[in-house]
């Protein structure tokens, strides 16, 4: 179960609520009166493409803020404190190259750090902190968009991971990816001290997780430990 | 700029950026100005001395001189042609080929010994004065995602060319500028996204 006191800057009440959530694009229904706690450290999203799975996790950073009912992160309302949301929710995308800004891996890193109040040097040395210990080191001065698909996925990380969020939200991180950088990327993410939110479609990377979340057509249908969740979800795709 | 820094520490890359970008505007109008042949080749002889002291080799402002030179091919024969194919003719093309290679040149050296962030941290202290209409960070942004959009979208072009061919379209317009088009504001929206999420959508 959770392990709170490991969350780096954890000093205000914690947990993502959803309560009794729906939300739609145009008149298509996406996500129907959905009410969630997640307060485990490694929880997996996993539907069918159009499920919904996607929405609920934006809902967590506040890019999609509900039409109806409220999500909350660690008392946060995502829809009138988006900004402060942010700060503790990192979010990475299933595209890389989307959340590159700058041109070389270090400045990319860097970026993250803009106002926030460091100091230059305090910045270098975050950066510089964060490159080694995603092994980014020697591809610092690199052209970030000449590096490959794991390499790219990986700096997207560590770009969102320098700013220390409480929160980490994966929308299909590895999609892109092949088996060895899919494994490199689920294993970073699991050894994260930060409660890690991952929307997958890849089943095999959920056993070691402590909650499975199965989205259909924008209803919860099954939550539960990794076995009996994702016993429930093959049996809908049968 | 996109990918062309070259990493040192000799004194061309530890020169502030503001010092830099205040030599080469008043080094470009000074070139602009010249009209004797000796003085501008001397100035081209100091552009590569600088990047000796950057460390750099001058071939590596090939990339950049390369474009140039279809400009000049163009330009140099209006100019005899202008002139007659007269001395002064000459002397004029031969002007303005220098002029335009050492502007060049020089501007690479620029690109190759500093990085888009010290670029950006320049702007931003030289707009600091118009802070009150201008917001220097906002438009410091403006300027990183131009250049980084430059090899999103010849990416997206390559593919589409690709895709192109592989369907046997290779002469439809259409074929090239509609998903260029469609695939580049998906990708905007999309960078817009994570920049929301990186906290940088105020």
């Amino acid at each position: 179960m959770t392990d709170r006191d490991a969350y780096p800057g954890d000093d205000g009440p914690v947990g993502i609520r959803f309560d009794r959530v729906s939300h739609g694009f145009d008149d298509q229904p996406v996500l129907t009166d959905v009410t969630l706690d997640l307060t485990e450290r490694r929880i997996g999203i996993v539907g069918a493409n159009g499920s919904g799975k996607s929405t609920l996790a934006r809902m967590i950073n506040g890019l999609v803020t509900p039409r109806d009912g409220t999500v909350t992160v660690n008392g946060l309302d995502v829809k009138r404190q988006a900004k402060l949301v942010r700060r503790q929710v990192g979010f990475i995308f299933t595209n890389p190259d989307n959340q590159i800004v700058m041109p070389t891996v270090q400045e990319d890193v860097a970026f993250t750090l803009r106002r926030r109040g460091l100091s230059a040097d305090e910045i270098a040395e975050r950066t510089s902190a964060t490159l080694a210990r995603f092994g980014l080191s020697e591809l610092a001065e690199r052209p970030a968009h000449r590096l490959s698909g794991g390499q790219k996925q990986l700096l997207a990380l560590a770009a969102v991971l320098v700013a220390e969020p409480r929160i980490v939200v994966a929308d299909e991180p590895t999609t892109l990816l092949d088996a060895r950088n899919t494994r490199l990327i689920t294993d970073l993410l699991v050894s994260l001290p930060q409660q890690v939110i991952v929307v997958t479609h890849d089943l095999d990377v959920l056993d070691d997780f402590d909650r499975v979340i199965v989205i259909d057509q924008g209803r919860v249908v099954a939550d539960a430990v990794p076995a009996l969740a994702l016993a429930s979800y093959r049996a809908l795709l049968a | 700029m996109i990918g062309l820094y070259r990493p040192g520490t000799s004194l061309v890359h530890r020169a502030p950026t503001l010092l830099k970008l205040g030599l080469l505007a008043v080094i470009m109008v000074l070139i602009g100005l010249v009209a004797d042949p000796a003085v501008l080749g001397g100035v081209l002889v100091a552009v590569v001395l600088l990047f000796l002291l950057a460390g750099i080799p001058p071939t590596a402002a090939w990339p950049q001189i390369g474009p140039v030179l279809w400009i000049l091919a163009f330009a140099v024969p209006v100019q005899l042609l202008v002139a007659g194919f007269s001395a002064e003719g000459w002397v004029t093309a031969g002007l303005m080929v220098g002029r335009l290679v050492a502007a060049v040149v020089l501007a690479a050296l620029f690109t190759l010994t500093t990085t888009v962030t010290a670029v950006l941290e320049a702007f931003q202290v030289l707009l600091n004065p118009f802070r009150r209409w201008l917001d220097p960070d906002r438009v410091g942004l403006l300027v990183a995602l131009t250049i980084r959009c430059i090899p999103l979208v010849a990416e997206i072009v390559r593919e589409v060319l690709d895709a192109r061919k592989a369907r046997g379209a290779q002469a439809s317009v259409v074929a090239l500028a509609v998903p260029v088009v469609v695939r580049s504001l998906y990708a905007a929206d999309a960078i817009g996204e994570a920049l929301a999420a990186r906290g940088l959508d105020d």
